[in-house]
């Protein structure tokens, strides 16, 4: 089915998130929308599926426009969406998500689920899914759960299928069969949209490219530019995709964590047994696809988690960290970027100087006996709000109201000024522009160059291959292996997938 | 290379063995019982009254001594601790009948107890039982059927007063019941939708309605009977109850069959309901988008299902069904309306609801179980006036314990339970 979008325009307030955009997507195509996060990729894809209501322009489809008042309607004409978060009820089996809305019901009005499980089936074994229909979906790894939202999708005859940022929860290998998969969708004659900011995977699977930037489409490119052109078409100047970086120079050992073990909120095992050692002047990266324990692992260093009794311990400079508060593990010298920054690094109602003093309230430089001492604080925020490019107008404005990477720069800040011992940065540049990231990395290194040693959590190989001097894969809550930065991707994938090298 | 070692079922099972907590509270009671009502027991004979004078089947009744009863019940209470406690061990759970087993047989000891040296009509308390249990069970099926869809519903007791105020004016103005429990429905479906569009188009706090409707409810009955019931009692206020049916064949059974198949249109109706809702919830493509709701709008909302919508409907059939609880009250039960006459039945319900676990068979299973509580403070205090009623009004919170320990383990609300769908 040939798709066209013609002069979409959807603004939230005063902020246009599309600004008049034209797209033209022909039957078999696989057509990548290459943005960097908040260009306004998924805005347009949820116009495209109904969620939103454009303000101006119209989808045509085989050229004849159309009204979507809902994602109903939006099916019904054929376009099926894989969203970034998956859109699957946890407690509903693989037949029942996949059924769900369009349902099959028998002569008394029952639900046939026998129907649902051979539909099921039917397109699982006709791509080799390998999706059992009657799975809970709550228990199925991501990958598969990806598969079930296809099949979803599939079920319903989508003409049109939208893929939102599907490599994210994916290991490397993952990944390559989605594309396997995508290739043959394509050759079936479905035309594809594949939404992504990572250019490796739109340079092997992409027969065109529109590249998307602030709203507008910025230019259309082929599959065959270089890696360099594309992220320049992105971000809109020269940028330099490698990160600096002397040779180390190790010191003794900062941390050093043994056997330990953590459960999660579903008391299960999230970390299993795991050692590692983390020297002065050196970056561990600790690889992993989402969802393997790293979230676990890094909480339990920086004392919000327990770890399970008995099951081992975690010492900075040679003394053992009990488990005590968070503030003692804050004092004895660890920094830490979460991972959510809305969520666990920031309070978005509060002003940016308020937010430099969230981790050191109770005493100096930020107090003198109770008071705030605010003279102080706003002298440390003009400084630090310069000394990190935090563009703002004043350090009186709301967090919140800030851009992505600039809310992440304040974090940053508010970590990188305390002096500490060991800096834990977790996914420090998901959802912030091009720009920023290469900021943030620079300083990562600098902390690094500077003596201290550093934890990066990511589960982007891309910065883990730039940055990190020793690399730890994690998965299913153990470390696969530790291995130095010199690891091939390939090898690396591998070890994502649980296999040791 | 090799594959990283994966203990099976590493990441499915529970690393953390099953609770202590059901041997325990089943150890307890049945000590209780032992010790208690055995060894320091009453003596006397008690006299289990199996079917009532003029049953086709006559059941001989069964009697026994007191202590006697209760010092085998409570060492059969004993053994299935002891089997609890080796499944604990075995890091293995309790099953649920097991533990039913064991409560039935406390309440059966404290039964024979109470009433030593006097009779024991068994039908009778379990037919009572069930009249008593019915607006909760109506009042939690609402309840349910609000929170499947995401709406917790805390105004279960101001449906449940409306029902009952509107059956019985309505039952007494018109001359007919079948109108007052219809009037009952539609009062409380209104509540309902009240409650509905104020937390699904205006994102008001859900608890805050619920509570908002349940004082306003209050306030209202309470002015209404003293302005206008209480004055005019006989031309508003005497509906009389409907009459009660019994089924041929069935209601002659012996024990269950006074108990269950002799009885009036609101115990049938909610013998109808019970499994309905359930096969609609379970079995229907109705159900499934109001779970799929209920658990992530969002994704419903992206297979075309209108949460809003559906969100609204089920609150309201569910308000319907609760109004008909009330209507159980007065024109199903006592025969008028009195001053908040629901006295806290619909927070029971929907403590039941979490109880039931959002099951429509465990829910109602929840309810009779207070029903049966209540029916025994009732019954104890003639039967038994030595006993401190302090002591009795204790029991539908033992009771609740018991069930709560046999319960135990994943209970798992409604994931949107309670959260306003705000679409982008």
């Amino acid at each position: 089915m040939k798709l066209e979008l013609r002069g979409i325009t959807k603004k939230f307030g005063s902020l246009v998130a599309n600004d008049h955009i034209d797209l033209v997507v022909m039957p078999g195509e696989i057509r990548s929308l290459l943005g960097e996060n908040g260009a306004g990729k998924s805005t347009l894809m949820n116009v495209l599926y109904g969620l939103y209501q454009a303000d101006a322009g119209e989808i045509l489809l085989d050229d004849k426009v159309q009204t979507f008042k809902g994602p109903g309607d939006a099916m019904a004409a054929g376009i099926g969406m894989v969203h970034q978060h998956f859109m699957l009820i946890p407690v509903f089996t693989v037949a029942e998500n996949v059924v769900l809305g369009n349902e099959p019901v028998n002569g008394i009005g029952a639900l046939d689920l026998e129907t649902a499980r051979a539909r099921v089936k039917e397109i699982s074994d006709r791509f080799g899914f390998n999706v059992d229909p009657d799975a809970l979906v709550e228990d199925l790894p991501v990958g598969v759960q990806q598969r079930v939202e296809i099949i979803k999708a599939l079920s319903r005859d989508a003409k049109v299928l939208v893929l939102d940022e599907p490599t994210a929860v994916l290991t490397p290998q993952e990944t390559d069969e989605l594309m396997q998969i995508m290739r043959e969708l394509a050759k079936a004659g479905t035309s594809i949209v594949f939404i992504t900011h990572k250019l490796r995977e739109v340079q092997a699977v992409a027969d065109k490219i529109t590249v998307i930037r602030q709203g507008k489409v910025v230019g259309e490119a082929s599959p065959k530019e270089s890696a360099s052109k594309l992220a320049t078409l992105m971000v809109g100047r020269e940028v330099d995709l490698k990160v600096d970086k002397k040779s180390m120079k190790t010191g003794s050992v900062v941390l050093s964590v043994e056997n330990i073990s953590v459960l999660d909120e579903r008391e299960q095992r999230a970390v299993d047994g795991v050692s590692f050692e983390v020297r002065a002047g050196e970056i561990l990266a600790i690889a992993g696809v989402q969802g393997n324990g790293q979230t676990e692992l890094a909480e339990v260093l920086l004392g919000l988690r327990t770890s399970i009794k008995g099951s081992g311990s975690i010492s900075l400079d040679g003394k053992v960290l009990g488990h005590v508060s968070v503030r003692h593990h804050l004092e004895a010298g660890i920094a830490y970027i979460p991972e959510d920054r809305n969520k666990d690094g920031l309070v978005s109602e509060f002003s940016i100087a308020e937010n430099f003093m969230l981790d050191g309230s109770y005493g100096k430089p930020y107090a003198k006996g109770i008071n705030i001492n605010f003279a102080e604080r706003d002298r440390i925020s003009k400084k630090l709000i310069q000394e990190f490019d935090v563009r703002t107008q004043s350090a009186a404005t709301p967090a919140g109201k800030l851009s992505g990477g600039n809310q992440q720069k304040v974090v940053v800040a508010r970590e990188l000024s305390r002096g500490v011992k060991l800096l834990i940065a977790s996914q420090p540049t998901r959802g912030v522009d091009v720009g920023s990231i290469e900021f943030i990395h620079e300083r990562i290194v600098a902390e690094r160059d500077a003596g201290r040693a550093v934890i990066l959590i990511s589960t982007e190989l891309d910065e883990v291959l730039a940055l990190a001097d020793r690399i730890a894969v994690m998965y299913r809550g153990k470390i696969v292996g530790i291995v130095d930065a010199a690891t091939s991707r390939e090898q690396l994938g591998k070890m994502m997938a649980g296999i040791a090298a | 290379m090799a594959k990283v070692e994966v203990t099976p079922g590493m990441f499915s099972k529970s690393e953390v063995a099953p609770s202590w907590k059901t041997p325990i509270v089943l150890a307890f009671f049945a000590v209780l019982v032992l010790v208690s009502f055995g060894f320091l027991g009453k003596p006397g004979n008690v006299d289990y009254s199996l079917s009532n004078k003029g049953d086709i089947f006559a059941v001989p009744d069964f009697v026994i001594s007191s202590v006697g009863i209760n010092i085998g019940l409570g060492i059969a209470m004993l053994v299935i601790a002891g089997i609890s406690a080796a499944l604990t061990l075995q890091k293995r759970k309790t099953p649920l009948w097991l533990t039913l087993i064991a409560g039935l047989a406390g309440a059966f000891g404290l039964l024979g107890w109470l009433a030593s040296g006097k009779q024991v009509p068994v039908s009778f308390i379990l037919g009572s039982a069930v009249v008593l249990a019915v607006p909760i069970i109506l009042g939690a099926l609402g309840g349910l059927m609000s929170e499947r869809v995401g709406v917790v519903n805390i105004a279960i007791e101001g449906q449940l007063l409306t029902g009952a105020f509107m059956a019985s004016v309505v039952g007494t103005i018109t001359h007919n019941l079948y109108f007052g429990a219809l009037a009952a429905m539609i009062a409380s479906a209104i509540l309902s939708m009240a409650l509905a569009s104020l937390a699904i188009k205006y994102l008001v706090d859900q608890i805050i309605i619920g509570v908002l409707i349940n004082v306003l409810v209050v306030g209202i009955t309470n002015f209404l009977y003293s302005q206008w019931l209480s004055v005019a009692g006989e031309q508003v206020n005497f509906p009389g109850t409907f009459d009660v049916i019994s089924i041929p064949y069935l209601s002659a059974l012996p024990v269950i069959g006074p108990a269950f198949f002799s009885a009036r249109i609101t115990v049938y109706l909610t013998f109808v309901l019970v499994p309905l809702v359930w096969f609609i919830l379970f079995r229907t493509k109705l159900g499934l988008r109001a779970r799929a709701v209920g658990e992530h709008p969002t994704a419903a909302d992206t297979v075309g299902i209108n949460v809003g919508r559906t969100r609204f409907w089920w609150v309201t059939s569910g308000g319907a069904i609760a109004g008909l609880g009330g209507a159980a009250l007065t024109i199903g039960n006592v025969g008028a309306f009195g001053r908040e006459m629901s006295g806290g039945l619909g927070f029971i319900a929907l403590a039941v609801v979490i109880l039931g676990r959002w099951q429509p068979f465990y829910v109602a299973a929840s309810a009779l179980l207070f029903g049966f509580a209540i029916i025994l403070r009732v019954w104890a205090n003639g039967v038994a006036p030595g006993i401190p009623t302090d002591f009795i009004t204790m029991v539908p919170y033992l009771v609740t314990l018991i069930a709560v320990a046999g319960f135990a383990g994943k209970v798992r609300a409604p994931a949107a339970s309670g959260q306003p769908y705000i679409k982008g």
